[in-house]
């Protein structure tokens, strides 16, 4: 994974609480047996009429979403299935980040796990985000700061590790494998 | 000695390595089940980092998420019609045999939903650590196992190292006091909890369920009620292990024998929420006062009573987009509303005793003219039981569909799925747009309230069948 540390774009907005992960992406997708391509399948039903043509009025087919890699979400993001294809497809579209002010937690942990920012902000930033789609935001993971066009800054926090990781562009599983010892010790006291 | 809750026992039973500031707790996993679906990629990041899986002994595989339920595909004499499906089968087939787990696949008479096997084959037990990619693992915390479901790359994680990182959540006791009333269920109880406490109440916590209406609770209805801990945001759900767990748990393929029994029953009794424990949040339910339940929207939180209303809320444009998605207005009464389809099954209602359920509801009765009503055990030892007991039967007889297992029409990636703008009374646990196809309608209910709908077409209170649901079927 590459290092994250600063994360500047213009901001997406779906103003909807509760979008779960059938949405991010629908189930009948997840037969696949690898993480890439998901990105075209984003939203999916919400993005393509019945035919499979793109509805012009949604957001991610308007003209100004092209190449904003910051979602802006509403309360309880992310809800729903386990399933890891949802921040994979997120990714492969184009985002880096997702705000809100609640992230669901599996959705949270998948994220963390592929450098894609989860960042939960108080209520006053995200309604001002909700309000002004578009926005040209600077996301710094360094100084755990969400900055606005208007130079107002939020503060948001990421688990420790998880965000040394990011910064790093480390893995969790190298710290995982180098604690070996540890878990044979484990196994041969606890049956 | 300071007073702890279950969950803390548990949890601290398997820390490897407690968490400190910098880092998450190394938590040690002792049974991890994987399906298709979530776990070809993980396989995959094991081949490309050349790691061998740590485990096998602690591992066990089946497929349900995509595989069909029509008995010719899934017994081979024809194609698997979703060609993506048939490939993440063999997929999991490959990468079983590659690795050394045991697969209880297509041909399996052991094969079922994962979280309908793993109780079923005595591999869930109290006091165990159980993960899966799947987010309703919860259902095992039924047992006072400590239950949850990860992403893939966890599982890669868990299939090299048997463990994963985790911060310790947040508990939260949910007290059902009373009793539940007559016709009405441990699923009724459940989408009541998630009505009160939130589809996000329940975000970074393990919720504890107790009291005595939990403690009356048989095990299938336990699963049901832990089962849905994910649809109120809690990544696990768990409720103390007493007799009922034992005696469900006893003679079980995995479950220990003989001496080995009886030292784990005396340390699975000490697994209880010590008196005077705390826990972060306590809420308080009444079971005497709940009625059979349905949800009206886009997310198990949106339940009403069965004889209620849709609610109104002026102004909420996510709500009237849901209302608009459903085809249902502010203020309408529910009960008496046309459906078109009728799903029995899932991990959260696809036991034995919800068939049963069902099945005293419709026997000696036709579904509905213009009903389409599928009814998919949960496991094909699920299967064989209701046949066995002749439910399979009364469902044929009363011209429903009979299936053999697997997730089917909760989450419609297998073949199994409701038309669009088709309404679906479903004893599965999402009704978020599009779950069971795209555009479908999705009403969540119990075995019961679906059997009802079934035989009359309309969304029908099940307690109009109240002598039914007491009766016999089985002879």
């Amino acid at each position: 994974m590459q290092p994250i540390r600063i994360i500047e774009s213009k901001t997406v907005v779906l103003p909807f609480t509760n979008i779960d992960t059938d949405q991010i992406i629908p189930a009948r997708f997840l037969t696949t047996t690898t993480k890439e391509g998901l990105g075209k399948l984003a939203f999916s039903d919400w993005r393509y009429d019945a035919s499979g043509a793109p509805k012009p009025d949604f957001i991610l087919n308007r003209p100004e979403s092209t190449g904003c890699s910051i979602l802006v979400g509403g309360r309880n993001f992310g809800c729903g299935s386990s399933r890891e294809h949802a921040p994979w497809a997120l990714l492969d579209y184009g985002f880096r980040a997702v705000i809100s002010t609640e992230i669901a937690d599996i959705f949270r942990s998948n994220s963390l796990k592929n450098g894609l920012l989860p960042i939960v902000v108080d209520e006053k930033t995200h309604e001002w985000l909700l309000a002004n789609p578009g926005a040209q935001v600077k996301i710094d993971l360094e100084a755990n700061t969400v900055t606005l066009p208007t130079g107002d800054s939020a503060t948001f926090s990421i688990e420790r590790f998880a965000r040394y990781c990011l910064l790093n562009g480390t893995d969790e599983l190298g710290f995982l494998l180098s604690q070996r010892d540890a878990i044979t010790r484990f196994e041969q006291t606890h049956a | 000695m300071t007073a702890k809750t279950l969950f803390e026992k548990v949890w601290e039973q398997h820390e490897v390595v407690p968490e400190t500031a910098d880092t998450p707790a190394v938590l040690y996993i002792d049974l991890h089940l994987i399906h298709e679906v979530t776990s070809p990629q993980a396989f995959s990041l094991l081949r490309s980092q050349g790691l061998k899986m740590r485990r096998t002994d602690r591992t066990l595989a089946t497929m349900d998420h995509s595989t069909p339920t029509d008995p010719a595909e899934v017994f081979g004499r024809v194609p698997i019609k979703v060609e993506s499906a048939a490939r993440q089968v063999k997929q999991l087939e490959k990468n079983c045999e590659e690795f050394g787990v045991e697969l209880l696949g297509l041909g399996s008479e052991q094969r079922g939903i994962v979280h309908v096997i793993g109780p079923e084959l005595g591999a869930t037990q109290p006091g165990k650590t159980i993960v899966c990619g799947d987010s309703h693992t919860a259902t095992h915390g039924a047992f006072g196992a400590l239950a949850f479901g990860i992403g893939t790359t966890e599982v890669g994680h868990v299939l090299a190292t048997q463990c994963l990182l985790q911060r310790r959540p947040k508990t939260l006791a949910i007290e059902v006091k009373g009793r539940l009333g007559e016709g009405v269920t441990a699923k009724d109880l459940i989408l009541a909890i998630i009505g009160k406490i939130g589809v996000g109440g329940g975000t970074g916590h393990v919720i504890e369920y107790r009291g005595p209406a939990i403690e009356a609770l048989s095990m299938d209805e336990r699963m049901t009620v832990c089962n849905m801990s994910i649809e109120a945001g809690a990544r696990a759900g768990m409720i103390a292990p007493d007799q009922t767990t034992f005696d469900y748990l006893k003679g079980r393929r995995f479950a220990p024998q003989g001496a080995a029994w009886d030292e784990a029953v005396a340390r699975w009794s000490r697994l209880r929420t010590d008196p005077g424990a705390r826990f972060d949040r306590v809420v308080e339910i009444d079971a005497s006062e709940i009625q059979p339940m349905i949800t009206y929207g886009t997310h198990p939180g949106m339940v009403v009573p069965i004889n209620g209303h849709v609610p109104t809320r002026e102004g909420d444009a996510v709500f009237s987009k849901s209302l608009s998605y459903m085809g249902l207005n502010a203020g309408e009464k529910l009960i008496g509303k046309p459906i078109q389809v009728v799903f029995v099954g899932s991990c959260t209602n696809g036991r034995i005793s919800d068939l049963e359920l069902a099945a005293r509801v419709m026997k000696g009765r036709k579904v509905a003219k213009g009903v389409r009503a599928v009814i998919v055990p949960g496991s094909q030892q699920v299967k064989q039981e209701a046949e066995a007991l002749g439910l399979a039967k009364i469902f044929t007889d009363a011209g429903a569909e009979w299936r053999e297992s697997g997730c089917s029409m909760c989450i419609g990636m297998n073949g199994d799925t409701v038309e669009r703008g088709q309404y679906a009374v479903s004893t599965s646990n999402r009704n978020f747009e599009g779950r069971q196809g795209a555009g479908a309608r999705t009403l969540l209910a119990s075995p019961a309230t679906a059997a009802a709908a079934a035989i009359t077409g309309r969304v029908t209170d099940p307690r109009d069948f109240l002598t039914e649901m007491k009766s016999v079927v089985h002879s």
